[in-house]
């Protein structure tokens, strides 16, 4: 706690600080890559035969991932408070390979904490952030998941706390990681802000992104929350249906609950306990979702619907055949759901979806699916 | 006078420091847990802690989180918890402090579990995961049922936060040793003398020492400087490694009646 309170202190100075603005805006453009395009995607367009859609490439960023737009904000947060320690949890790895790249590249020392069964089914991941000096510290308690690699690094940020900062990778956690993770997020909704009224000449009528804990939702959605015109809609994992109870739908699925540290939709049982999800998604496996996603669900202003592994599969395939696009698992997400709404909606109407990452880290796990041997 | 109250009272007439033992409710079914409280009160425990297994027990090392999944396995719920209470309550006096996460009693309600904790006989509740900040409400519905809501403290706490404690703390203050989870350690913060000596300035009620506490040495350290010292991983551990129900019993009552009769050696004044 007094950790937390000492980390609210220093974020909310440097928060108003130019200086830091500036550094966090420098590393964004020159380290990750920003800005990210926002690609107008004809033949999907074309396809799907409704609303004009775009994507916002964050699969484009350093790193294959909007995930590094946060930690590059964070570690510049932790130089400043003087640690010398970095730790994360990661569930797909590609917020323990954001991780131990800002660390590698301003020579602090790196854990990153991976469930058992990420670790297996992220390989690659695993090997990209070893490479990068990080130590990753496999995680076999509970279900061997995301949450579980969060419970492992809480407990050893507690016994460290002196020397240690705990980089959180999505708007989960305690505060005020939700609210911070937000904001260096919310660069992707801010460019795309720009981006669509130079090219449209108007808001967007659609955002779409997936929600696992939500960080590239809010990071999407939040610069365009006062506008009411907007309409957002959150795609959680469904994994094999939503009425199998295998999945990861916190929103859908989910009762309100208290899990590390903030009050949310979660998965659990009759008993409060926290239950096990499932996805295909490594990135979208975790049994709660950030606590201002809740809020905007219960507002009314962020609409959640689901899609199912084999739909995630199937988009993946879509969208690498007629873009030449291959987008995560995760973020396939997302584009599966507007291929079923998007054909309902105005042809006079835009869509951005947030194209969060890129499917390298997945083609073993897709190919496996498809039961294709490599 | 409430029963956690009387203890203390008790204990510091005769010179004594408490020892609280904890166990998992259920670990590894609910008989076994009963029998296991018999022979803790036999062993010369003074106040029981039972753990309310939770699935992703953040403050837990590993033993306890075993400990934990065993229960869980075996299908524990609260009102079996609340069961095994009223079953001790018919031989026993002891006072008994539940210790768990939050998300379980705030899925069963927070009132419902704090009126059927004091009515199976229920004396005090410390929720690991919940900072005195947002007590709040829980605090309402202990206070209403007089059961005693207890707080912890840890060496990294400020002044201001062990003001808030001492004002909002019933029972007594839980001072966790050591920053970390819990699970036996080698070795305490050599600060921990001058540490103990800022909470007893901020407060008159009774300071509990806990995790990291696993050898006789180690609690009759701690009962020389602290009102209680309370043992969890190390028994816990004993009572996994310790085959039969009947066995496990027998070797936690051996155990405890080892930490208790170290203790003792301590002379304390009472004051």
């Amino acid at each position: 706690m007094p950790a937390l309170t000492e980390l609210e202190r220093a974020y909310a100075q440097v928060r108003r600080e130019r200086t830091f603005r500036k550094e966090f805006q420098h590393y964004l453009h020159q380290y990750a890559g920003r800005e990210t395009p926002l690609y107008f995607a004809e033949r999907l367009t074309q396809k799907l035969g409704g609303a004009k859609i775009y994507l916002k490439r964050e699969d484009l960023c350093h790193t294959g991932a909007h995930k590094i737009n946060n930690t590059i904000g964070q570690i510049l947060l932790a130089r400043r408070m003087g640690r010398r320690r970095i730790i994360a949890e990661t569930g797909a790895g590609q917020h323990g390979v954001a991780t131990a790249t800002v660390a590698a590249r301003f020579g602090l020392d790196c854990e990153i904490f991976m469930g058992k069964e990420d670790v297996a089914r992220q390989s690659l991941n695993v090997f990209r952030m070893k490479l990068l000096g990080a130590k990753v510290r496999v995680v076999d308690s509970g279900s061997q998941t995301l949450k579980d690699a969060m419970n492992e690094a809480l407990r050893d940020w507690v016994t460290n706390v002196r020397d240690t900062y705990y980089l959180i990778g999505s708007v989960a956690g305690p505060h005020p990681y939700p609210m911070m993770v937000r904001d260096f997020q919310s660069v992707i909704g801010q460019e795309a802000r720009r981006q669509i009224l130079k090219q449209e000449g108007r808001l967007p009528d659609y955002l779409v992104a997936c929600v696992g804990g939500g960080s590239n939702s809010m990071g999407l959605f939040y610069p365009f929350v006062r506008d009411p015109k907007v309409r957002m809609l959150g795609v959680e994992a469904a994994g094999g249906g939503l009425r199998t109870g295998k999945h990861a739908a916190s929103i859908l699925g989910g009762d309100v609950g208290v899990l590390h540290g903030s009050k949310s939709y979660v998965l659990q049982d009759d008993g409060g306990q926290i239950r096990e999800t499932h996805s295909i998604a490594a990135g979208l496996d975790y049994p709660g979702v950030g606590p201002e996603l809740s809020y905007l669900r219960d507002r009314g202003r962020v609409r959640f619907v689901s899609a199912t592994d084999k739909q995630a599969i199937e988009a993946i395939k879509f969208l690498a055949e007629i873009e030449g696009i291959i987008p995560a698992l995760e973020s396939a997400h997302a584009i599966a759901a507007v291929m079923r709404l998007a054909p309902r909606w105005a042809k006079n109407g835009t869509i951005i979806i947030n194209l969060s990452g890129r499917g390298d880290k997945d083609m073993i796990t897709v190919a496996d699916y498809l039961g294709v041997k490599l | 006078m409430r029963r956690i109250e009387a203890k203390f009272a008790e204990l510091k007439k005769r010179g004594e420091a408490a020892l609280i033992p904890f166990v998992t409710a259920g670990d590894p079914d609910i008989e076994t847990t009963l029998k296991i409280l018999r022979a803790l009160e036999k062993g010369g425990a003074d106040c029981i802690e039972l753990g309310i297994p939770f699935s992703d027990p953040t403050a837990d090392g590993p033993t306890i989180q075993r400990s934990s999944e065993r229960a869980l396995k075996n299908g524990l719920s609260l009102p079996r918890i609340f069961r095994l209470v009223r079953e001790f309550r018919r031989y026993s006096e002891l006072p008994v402090i539940l210790f768990g996460y939050f998300n379980p009693i705030f899925h069963y309600g927070l009132r419902k579990f704090c009126r059927q904790a004091a009515e199976a006989g229920v004396d005090g509740m410390l929720c690991v995961d919940l900072p005195p900040e947002e007590s709040g409400e829980l605090k309402r519905w202990t206070d209403d049922e007089g059961l005693d809501l207890i707080f912890l403290l840890s060496p990294t706490s400020g002044s201001d936060r062990i003001q808030q404690v001492a004002r909002k703390g019933r029972g007594f203050i839980y001072y966790v040793s050591v920053t970390g989870v819990t699970g036996a350690r080698g070795s305490f913060d050599g600060q921990l003398r001058s540490q103990l000596a800022r909470v007893r300035k901020a407060t008159s009620l009774p300071i509990g020492v806990g995790f990291g506490i696993s050898t006789p040495q180690q609690a009759s350290w701690i009962a020389g400087l602290a009102d209680a010292a309370v043992v969890g991983s190390a028994l816990v551990e004993k009572i996994e490694k310790a085959k039969g129900s009947t066995e496990k019993a027998q070797g936690a009552g051996r155990f405890v009646a080892q930490l208790k009769r170290a203790m003792r050696q301590i002379r304390r004044v009472p004051n």
